[in-house]
């Protein structure tokens, strides 16, 4: 029998607003524990949450860049659980008015492209951190607590682990260009449960589903759910049948170990809160953050290869990051030729950036200078080969590239009126290697130019040089 | 002096004269507190070091003279947050509390340079009628110290008619302010929903929580409100509209005031004898002012008790959460696993009627019974609130009893919690409108007061006040006081 994957994805990602969601405590990753807080993310008595309107629009913005309707009426309901790192013993949450609803992302794998539904993108507050120590006590760090948090539920719409893969890289980078989150798994402002069923091809009722959790990175992601999808089809194959249980991502077996059975769905009694008012958005809110939404990375590509004629695979690499392709850009706008900007991006600078584990910020490599750089090449004022080293100064420690280039002596020396009496010094001191060339040995001019280039140190135009040996030859 | 005899303008005009000190004011409390607190049990937890150190600052600061409030004392309800002062809500659960923030009320009367001079007993986390849920101790009934002051706000209440204290501050959930101001002979207000901030109150039912004072005389009542209401960004349900002087105009008078009264009110089945007496004959007395009073219908009024069980259990069912032995107060020391933290501690520290709340509210909310329960009760609750509407398109004010009864006697109703919470029939509906109410005493039943209740507009306590005024000074209920 063969089976078909059915998978759905929940991806949380954290918004980086200053303050948190509820509380006007700062909202930031890596400080002493504790130490963010406030009596209102403690769930100190007589406290109440106050919304923080700037993760009302960032939640709409990732909502409208993920497609989705922004719900005009909308509100907070608590969802009730005990756990230590649940202060309140409830979370404030969106139950039954999403912020966002009925979105789509497209994804493309081995070429086909697929629109993934989007269910809904609702907001929410994140839970703190419990951490067991070694001493038999359990630690309480309450500086999440109350991070304002998306998550984004997606219809059951993938069919391979490979698009729930292609899924969270497109989600990863629309947030990332929306600029409303780091979207970094690695510090959990991103993070993704998975759901997934099979069932025989043709089939169209649903089979049970799995949950798979502590899945940190896309390639986890990945490799849990092709584990899961072959570890339920062996289940039934041999007569068995799946359970709705939850499962845990084992990262050093790359197995999926059972954590609990579900029995039915958890009563999490959400109500509406009573301490916050309803939330109106009217069009012209929605049109104000939908202005604020920068070229989403579809539409550049198909600007890069329309407008710009870079090749497909250019313009991918190119919108990866929102980064990069700002940067870019903004060296095409400092003046810049396409194609070269794109070269040296995609070449010099992501070799650098990648054996040197950096990011363009952490560089000195600007938009002007980069694009200066570029110019000097193009007007013929650097060789590409001293460019290299013009790029080396400029990434390093800065400046602007006519200065670098003026101050190691980095002209190109193309002016014939300057090189012809160094070309005829040489000749004159090489009468053998005229004669050589008479006789038709052509690696006669390679040395040549060799010892031209020696003399000028590297500056001389090569192809002004070969011009003027080849006329200086001739006459002799 | 004798604290006992004095309102807060008076003693405000005795101070500005100079015939008397906040210190001896502060003095004179606590020896009326000496005196009687053994009967009465009005306070869980007294500061009177605090308080002499106050008054003594506000003495060297000087009386402002603009400023009515200054160095009167204030007793405040143990649900309201006091920095550095014990707050329990009358609940073993937070015994050894003590915050590390004042209330936005609790703040304002310290702007105010009001002196606070202890902490009020009441109802466990606010859920009663007679303070007999309290943890620490049974309030009495200045009048009868055989009947309950009321609840929850019965320290709140007791302490003002004991004469321990001219203004007290209590919260009104379902009538937890006014209830005790019938019970005890005083004036108790609860405001519209919104008016004054519930930072700092320990949320029962958080869409039904309002903090208001207790006084002995209407004005009195209408300067405290003065100084604590108005928007609070801490509290989003806060309402942002000015705040009005609630004495301006208060002499005004109620020739030509339309006053509805609820035939439901008046034909409540339980409702005591003399207990309508009184109300019928305020009734006369408005009209003999030149008020119309006419009959008026809240039909869906009757609806209230049930749903107001099932909004605010709800709520406090959630609310009531994060008592769970973690973070502060009580930890059963028996623990020995997280479940065990949570369920110990919980089980040790809450007593039977918040638990009974707690599982009605649960159960009001759990998945299938959401629907039939507190859905429905939702609707009921826009249902009794367009019955308030209707009548405030024609009239000013509404009229009748705020209780069926007279307080009754101390464990006459504590082991049947439906007779207890009948006796709430005739002020939750004005929380679950979110209307503001009053209650003013207006006679006697068996030589207990009576208690009449005004309910105003959205936001219109000033008619409220208005109104109040002008009864009380046709009236001397206001002037009797217990005999301790």
């Amino acid at each position: 029998m063969n089976f078909e994957t059915v998978i759905g994805l929940e991806v949380h990602v954290e918004l980086k607003t200053d303050s948190k969601m509820f509380s006007p405590a700062p909202a930031h990753f890596g400080a002493e524990p504790n130490t963010n807080t406030n009596v209102i993310d403690w769930g100190y008595p007589g406290v109440l949450p106050v919304i923080n309107k700037g993760a009302i629009e960032f939640g709409m913005k990732a909502a409208l860049a993920l497609n989705c309707e922004i719900s005009t009426d909308t509100k907070f309901d608590r969802k009730n659980y005990f756990y230590p790192d649940n202060p309140k013993a409830y979370q404030i949450s969106q139950f039954d008015q999403p912020i966002g609803h009925d979105g789509w992302i497209e994804v493309e794998v081995e070429g086909k492209k697929k629109k993934i539904r989007i269910e809904r993108v609702h907001l929410e507050e994140d839970a703190g951190k419990n951490t067991h120590g070694t001493d038999g006590y359990s630690y309480v760090d309450l500086n999440r607590q109350g991070t304002p948090l998306i998550e984004i539920v997606s219809e059951a719409d993938m069919r391979s682990p490979e698009e729930a893969y292609a899924y969270l890289e497109a989600i990863k980078q629309i947030i990332q260009y929306t600029g409303v989150s780091d979207v970094k798994m690695e510090e959990g402002s991103m993070r993704c449960d998975a759901n997934i069923s099979i069932r025989p091809i043709g089939q169209e009722k649903f089979g049970t589903k799995t949950e798979l959790k502590n899945l940190n990175s896309f390639n986890f992601v990945r490799r849990g759910l092709a584990f899961e999808e072959k570890r339920q089809e062996k289940v039934l194959l041999s007569g068995g049948v799946i359970q709705q249980e939850t499962r845990r991502y084992d990262e050093a077996t790359g197995d999926t170990l059972l954590m609990r059975v579900k029995e039915g769905s958890s009563d999490y009694r959400y109500f509406p809160e009573p301490d916050l008012p309803n939330i109106v958005i009217d069009q012209k809110w929605i049109d104000r953050v939908k202005e604020t939404i920068p070229e989403m990375p579809k539409d550049r590509r198909i600007r890069y290869i329309s407008e710009l004629g870079l090749p497909e695979y250019d313009a991918m690499v190119l919108t990866a990051t929102k980064e990069m392709s700002d940067f870019f850009e903004g060296t095409l706008a400092n003046g810049a030729d396409a194609k070269q900007a794109s070269n040296w991006l995609m070449g010099e600078v992501s070799a650098y950036l990648n054996s040197e584990k950096l990011e363009l910020h952490d560089t000195q490599l600007t938009t002007e200078n980069l694009a200066g750089m570029i110019n000097l090449i193009a007007d013929g004022t650097i060789s590409s080969k001293i460019a290299k080293k013009v790029f080396r100064e400029l990434i390093l420690k800065g400046g602007d590239a006519q200065g670098v280039v003026e101050a190691n002596g980095w002209v190109q020396l193309s002016d014939p009126a300057k090189l012809l009496p160094i070309i005829n010094d040489i000749l004159d001191k090489n009468e053998q290697s005229i004669e050589d060339f008479k006789n038709g040995k052509d690696r006669a001019v390679g040395f040549l130019v060799g010892q031209i280039m020696k003399a000028t140190k590297g500056q001389a135009n090569p192809g002004v040089v070969n011009k003027l040996l080849n006329d200086e030859l001739s006459k002799r | 002096m004798n604290i006992t005899n004095y309102t807060v303008e008076e003693l405000h005009d005795m101070l500005v004269k100079k015939e008397v000190t906040a210190q001896e004011v502060v003095k004179a409390v606590f020896a009326r507190i000496n005196e009687t607190e053994e009967k009465i049990g009005a306070f869980i937890t007294l500061t009177e070091e605090e308080a002499l150190e106050q008054a003594r600052k506000v003495d060297e600061e000087g009386i402002n003279p603009i400023n009515v409030l200054s160095g009167i004392p204030i007793g405040i309800k143990d649900n309201i947050i006091t920095d550095g002062t014990r707050t329990t809500a009358a609940s073993k659960i937070l015994e050894d509390f003590i915050p590390i923030y004042d209330a936005t009320v609790t703040k304002k009367i310290k702007e105010a340079t009001m002196i606070p001079v202890g902490k009020l007993n009441m109802d466990e986390f606010a859920m009663g009628g007679s303070t007999e849920t309290s943890y620490y101790k049974k309030t009495r009934n200045p009048w009868n110290l055989d009947k309950v002051p009321g609840g929850s706000s019965g320290g709140s209440a007791a302490a003002v008619a004991a004469g321990q204290i001219p203004v007290s501050l209590g919260t009104d959930t379902g009538g937890s302010i006014r209830q005790p101001a019938a019970f005890t002979g005083i004036v108790g207000m609860k405001p519209t929903y919104g008016r004054v901030s519930r930072f700092g109150l320990i949320a029962f039912g958080s869409s039904l929580d309002q903090i208001g004072p207790f006084t002995r005389t209407v004005k009195d009542n209408a300067l405290v409100l003065n100084a604590i209401s108005g928007h609070d960004a801490n509290d989003s349900m806060s309402y942002e509209g000015a705040v009005p002087d609630f004495t301006a105009g208060i002499e005004a008078g109620v020739k030509g005031m339309k006053i509805g009264v609820p035939t439901e009110y008046l034909n409540e089945k339980g409702l005591e004898v003399g207990v309508k007496e009184a109300v019928l004959k305020a009734i006369e007395t408005f009209k003999s002012l030149g008020a119309i009073v006419e009959e008026v219908s809240l039909p869906h009024s009757k609806y209230g008790v049930p749903a107001y069980y099932i909004i605010a259990s709800s709520e406090a069912s959630s609310n009531l959460q994060r008592f769970d032995g973690v973070r502060y107060g009580y930890r059963s020391t028996e623990a020995k696993t997280l479940e065990e933290v949570f369920v110990k501690s919980r089980t040790e520290g809450f007593g039977m009627e918040v638990k009974r709340r707690i599982m009605l509210g649960t159960f009001s909310l759990s998945s299938g019974f959401y629907d039939a329960h507190f859905k429905k009760a939702g609707q009921t609750r826009t249902l009794i609130r367009q019955d308030f509407d209707n009548v405030f398109k024609e009239y000013d004010l509404i009229l009748g009893p705020t209780t069926p009864t007279t307080a009754f006697g101390i464990g006459e109703q504590i082991d049947d919690p439906i007779a207890m919470y009948l006796s709430d029939i005739l002020t939750v509906p004005v929380n679950l409108a979110g209307v503001p109410a009053i209650s003013i005493p207006c006679g006697f039943s068996n030589d207990l007061p009576v208690g009449l209740q005004l309910i105003g507009k959205h936001f219109d306590e000033q008619t409220i006040y208005k109104a109040a005024y002008a009864f009380e000074q046709a009236t001397d209920f206001h002037k009797e006081k217990p005999n301790l």
